[in-house]
């Protein structure tokens, strides 16, 4: 029967949006009855010609019934921006422990990559109950990654990065939809989300076509793509050491200070001399068009992988 | 002759009105009246609703069904995106301002004419050639980026006639401002004597506030277009992620306008119901004052919510919390307006002519749309419904319910003052509440789908929104019907509808005080102001079914 | 008797008028003060999120022509000011004004050809965005873009106001137009003004960022 009017409530997101969606629900549904039965009845019994008692009105003072419906509107809409608003606020960034996935968007397809380096088109495999945290760009345009069951959605947008994240919280098949237009065939960009038990998942994951994991990937890439003729230890060119990169603070030649993040290594490699470290010259080409964008996530996570091993060693 | 000054029947006037003041083809296309500029407006906007409304037509059809089996889904897309392109800009936009505004202003506030009789008529002809640019885009194969002309979609992968669609709306962009231009001067320096600021009817203070809006918000968007068209036709990257350009800028520019759009849009609704209740209920407006207030706080914080189209952008989540607090507090406003009309009711004598139906119908569907922007306010239920139905519903609840409902009851309202006719009444009841129960069956079902998960702007869809879909094309059906029925029986009426009087609905503002239709000059002598708008009855008293205080105090001999 | 000859339609008094127009083109002066405030808005921005590349395209621009236009605009807002006081004065200053108008339009001219020279040079310096555009940075590229949309915008700007005084000009010369106290005097020397105001914001953000050493 709810199913009529709710989507499966799959997420532990979910949840707290059809409350806030439900006391909206009930709150409009309540002003909008008042509206329309004030309407009906002043219409009914006001008609013109009819007996119902009019004269000199009563001495109710317009002015303070202005004052008083305007103050309670504004205390009763304060409230539910601050009560949709916390919502919004804890739920804003995955937790630490979350599954990474990387989703590319394209015309008009998904595809997603595991950690492990398996790779999905228009389907997306996760354990229930883990958070899932996507990392997410596009190829050409601008999508939007849309799961009514989980309730979340968020533009997918080209040479940037965004995220969003979930926690499964029902086995099943679920669809993945693209809600920005995005051409001829956004219709038709459609997927499905597949929510396994975790025995399931670590089954599924084993009989995935053998791909390296994305760091392995990457550190292949870092010497091939000729990285590691200037970032590696033993090289002769002046350039930033990538060991304990990651998650750190930098210090840019022009004084500001930005966090080293995955937006920020991206657009290290595709624009270098946009944001030049302190003590570094501006030597590095840029590598846009160069590499794709799985390319980058895989440089992305081989970075990443150097700033804990290195942790640990020392 | 003392008389019939007072109640505003003047005799058989010794001079032409203005509809047959000049009978060619020459004096209407270079007429500086502005009443014959209001028509010249209506013409065109009725001519652009019809083709759009046959846009959408088609694609109500073809939504019928999951897979679609009558187009392509670029069809598909190029009709959506006509559908909305002409609506918000060659109907919505110019609908009851260069129509009803343009006719109206000036006999509101007791002037000959609006301040810069050219300029009007200069924004009808832009307005014109930017409808040919579009109508030239149609013809040439249309466009496919939706109303919102995104980028890098418009500017890099469409291969439709982007150029040509964002020409026409930047031409249409001045039009707009010309006018916005033209009525906010005409209502500083033209009032009539007496006219004081606190004594204008609430469709002039509605005019004057939408005034503001397009004046100081269309530049916005004639710039996003103008780098849009940049951009793809000259190759300036500004917009290019790959140079480093943003398009989340180009959403922050184009919402700018786009959102203050909306307004533009309502205001002038709520002008012509403020004025309607209280004729049919023969009541004072309740509160004038907060509804004047309400108004300018509505074109006001309009200015500051643009961002609640973008809460799923990549926009920073810090900002979408100002937007969604501003975006709740702009909804005091507008229900301090609901429950002003409502009150208004209280101890009238009501009566259900079809501009009433309209007006109650818009209330009734106004609050219904208003309230559901409440749940787009709210962030984490707006990133769920964004680009769902939901948001089709709702803003369809807005502009559909709100302003072609209103647009429909100015249009009876005024009629008798425009061609100096009555239409049939029965009739146009009937088609009013043809048309309330046709929009909500047409977009009631929209919010369900739109809950449920179907984005818009989608050509095939999952086979479960099917029902809703077959009950939305289901509405349309009645809806047209609706929309086609006035056009009959009003055209009936011009030739043999009843003769109307100066002041066939006994109502209190300045226009009623001159004769149906007007002359060239509006008023045959200056009239003078000397208290209030809908002045139905004694200050403390209920309604009464006396003869109103009209506005114009003309010195009775 | 040239009050009778400027009253137009709807007016019924001379002052009302005037006073309408000078309001009616404040207004749409505000309309201005967006159109650009978007597209400086845009140039923010983009400046912000990448300055090294700003100040690098900015060195490409040429101080000299920039400057020289800037003298050129600011002298023809000066003979525009004094056309208008000569007008309102309503001394039959008709020479004067006259002049003063012709040698605005003459400015105008002057900093359009120097425009031209400068789009000139800039294109012979591959100073257009696209494939052979002269400087690496990408953000550069859009500093380019912006500088032509503005300035271009702003040409359009001078044109339309070139027609609008050249016209009083010519009428004016030929007798055919009240020439003291007329409000489209005033309501055309406002909007010279605007074109003049826009350019002096145009100047800082083209050509001096990165020259400040």
């Amino acid at each position: 029967m709810s199913s009529l009017f709710m989507p499966p409530e799959a997420s532990t997101h979910a949840v707290h949006v059809d409350a806030i969606f439900i006391g909206i629900l009930i709150l409009s549904a309540l002003i909008t009855i008042a509206v329309f039965a004030l309407i009906i009845v002043f219409a009914v019994r006001y008609r013109r010609g009819s007996q119902a008692k009019r004269g000199k009105l009563p001495e109710l003072v317009s002015r303070e019934f202005e004052i008083g419906w305007t103050t309670a509107t504004l205390f009763l809409f304060v409230f539910l921006f601050w009560w949709a608003a916390a919502a919004d606020l804890t739920g804003l960034t995955a937790p630490a422990n979350a599954i990474e996935i990387h989703v590319v968007a394209k015309q008009w397809m998904w595809k997603t990559q595991h950690a492990s380096g398996a790779r999905e088109i228009n389907a997306l495999h996760v354990p229930i109950g883990k958070p899932v945290r996507l990392i997410m760009t596009s190829q050409d345009v601008i999508h939007s990654f849309f799961v009514p069951a989980f309730r979340i959605k968020q533009d997918v947008l080209p040479d940037r990065q965004t995220e969003t994240w979930f926690q499964a919280t029902k086995t099943g098949v679920f669809p993945l939809l693209c809600a920005e237009f995005c051409g001829t065939d956004h219709s038709m960009m459609r997927g499905r989300i597949v929510v396994m038990r975790p025995e399931d998942y670590a089954k599924w994951l084993t009989v995935q076509p053998q791909g390296d994991d994305l760091a392995h990937q990457g550190a292949q890439l870092f010497v091939s793509r000729g990285c590691s003729g200037c970032h590696a230890e033993a090289s002769k060119v002046h350039a930033p050491k990538l060991e304990g990169l990651y998650g750190r603070s930098v210090q840019l030649a022009d004084g500001r200070h930005v966090t080293a993040d995955e937006a920020y290594i991206r657009d290290s490699m595709l624009q270098p001399k946009k944001d030049v470290t302190a003590g570094y010259e501006p030597i590095m080409p840029s590598y846009a068009g160069l590499l794709d964008d799985g390319e980058i996530d895989s440089l992305t996570a081989y970075i990443r992988s150097l700033a804990t091993s290195t942790g640990d060693a020392r | 002759m003392s008389d019939a000054l007072a109640t505003g029947n003047l005799p058989f006037p010794p001079r032409p009105d203005y509809l047959r003041n000049g009978r060619t083809v020459t004096s209407w296309l270079t007429t500086t009246d502005h009443k014959r500029i209001a028509i010249l407006f209506a013409l065109a906007i009725t001519f652009f609703f019809f083709l759009a409304g046959a846009a959408i037509t088609a694609v109500r059809i073809e939504l019928l069904s999951p897979q679609g089996h009558f187009m392509t889904s670029d069809t598909y897309n190029k009709l959506f995106s006509f559908h909305g392109i002409v609506m918000v800009w060659f109907f919505l936009v110019p609908s009851i301002p260069n129509t009803f505004g343009n006719f109206l202003i000036p006999m509101m506030i007791g002037a000959p004419d609006v301040a810069f009789p050219r300029l009007n008529l200069l924004s009808w002809y832009l307005f014109m050639i930017a409808g040919l640019v579009t109508v030239y885009m149609l013809v040439a194969g249309g466009v496919d980026t939706g109303w919102t002309f995104y980028t890098p979609y418009s500017t890099m992968f469409s291969n439709t006639h982007v150029l040509a669609a964002a020409a026409g709306v930047f031409i249409a962009g001045f039009s707009s401002i010309a006018s916005g231009v033209n009525f906010i001067t005409t209502i500083h320096m033209l009032r009539a004597p007496g006219m004081t600021w606190f004594r204008l009817p609430l469709f002039v203070w509605a005019i004057y506030a939408t005034s503001i809006i397009v004046v100081l918000a269309t530049p916005v968007l004639a710039i996003s277009l103008m780098l849009v068209i940049a951009e793809r036709w000259l190759g300036l990257p500004i917009f290019d992620p790959a140079h480093g350009g943003d398009p989340i800028l180009f959403q922050h520019l184009f919402w700018f306008y786009s959102h203050p759009a909306v307004y533009i849009m309502i205001l002038p609704a709520m002008g012509v119901v403020s004025e309607i209740i209280p004729c049919f209920a023969r009541r004072r407006i309740f509160g004038y004052d907060f509804m004047v207030y309400a108004m300018l706080a509505i074109a006001g914080i309009g200015f500051f919510v643009w961002g609640h189209h973008m809460f799923v952008s990549g926009m920073s989540p810090y900002a979408g919390l100002v937007f969604s607090f501003l975006s709740f507090i702009i909804a005091v406003p507008s229900a301090i307006k609901v429950f002003n009309w409502t009150a208004s009711l209280y101890r009238g004598q009501i009566s259900f002519d079809a501009p009433m139906l309209y007006a109650l119908g818009f209330v009734g569907l106004f609050t219904t749309g208003g309230l559901s922007g409440l749940f787009l306010a709210s962030i984490p239920v707006d990133v769920h419904v964004t680009d769902t139905y939901f948001v089709v519903a709702h803003f369809h609840y807005i502009m559909v319910g709100g302003s072609v409902s209103a647009f429909f009851a100015a249009l009876h309202f005024w009629w008798p003052k425009i061609t100096g006719r009555m239409y049939p009444e029965s009739w146009g009841r009937f088609g009013a509440i043809l048309m309330y129960f046709g929009f909500n069956l047409t977009f009631f079902p929209q919010f369900l789908a739109g809950y449920l998960g179907m984005p818009r702007r989608y050509h095939t869809y999952p086979p479960e929104f099917q029902i809703y879909n077959i009950m939305s094309s289901s509405g349309a059906a009645i809806l047209a019907a609706a929309y086609l029925l006035p056009l009959g029986y009003l055209t009936w009426s011009l030739f043999y509808g009843k003769r109307a009087g100066s002041n066939p609905w006994r109502a209190t503002g300045l226009e009623w005080t001159t004769t149906s239709p007007p002359p060239p000059e509006n008023f045959d002598s200056q009239p003078r102001v000397d208290r209030a708008p809908y002045d139905y009855h004694p200050e403390g008293y209920s309604a009464g079914l006396g003869e109103p205080e009209v506005q114009n105090a003309r010195e009775v001999e | 008797m040239s009050d009778a000859a400027l009253l137009k339609k709807p007016w019924q008094s001379m002052a009302r008028q005037r006073d309408a127009g000078t309001f009616g083109i404040w207004v749409f002066l505000a309309s201005e003060m967006l159109f650009f405030g978007a597209l400086i808005l845009t140039y923010t921005v983009y400046r912000v999120s990448d300055p090294a590349a700003f100040t690098a395209a900015a060195r490409e621009t040429d101080i000299w022509y920039g400057t020289i236009n800037t003298a050129i605009l600011l002298t023809s807002s000066l003979t525009m000011a004094v056309a208008v006081q000569a007008s309102t004065a309503a001394l039959g200053f008709r020479r004067l004004i006259v002049a003063c108008l012709s040698l605005t339009v003459a400015l105008g001219v002057a900093f359009l050809v120097v425009k031209g020279f400068e789009y000139k040079e800039d294109i012979e310096h591959h100073l257009v965005p696209g494939l052979h555009f002269a400087l690496a940075q990408p953000a550069a590229q859009i500093f380019f873009a912006l500088y032509w949309v503005l300035t271009g915008v702003h040409a359009i700007h001078l044109t339309i106001g070139l027609g609008l005084v050249s016209r009083l000009a010519l009428l004016i010369w030929r007798r055919k137009l009240v020439f003291d106290d007329n409000p489209e005097i005033e309501v055309t020397g406002l909007y010279w003004h605007l074109v003049d105001i826009i350019w002096i914001f145009l100047y800082p953000l083209i050509y001096l960022p990165g020259r400040a050493s």
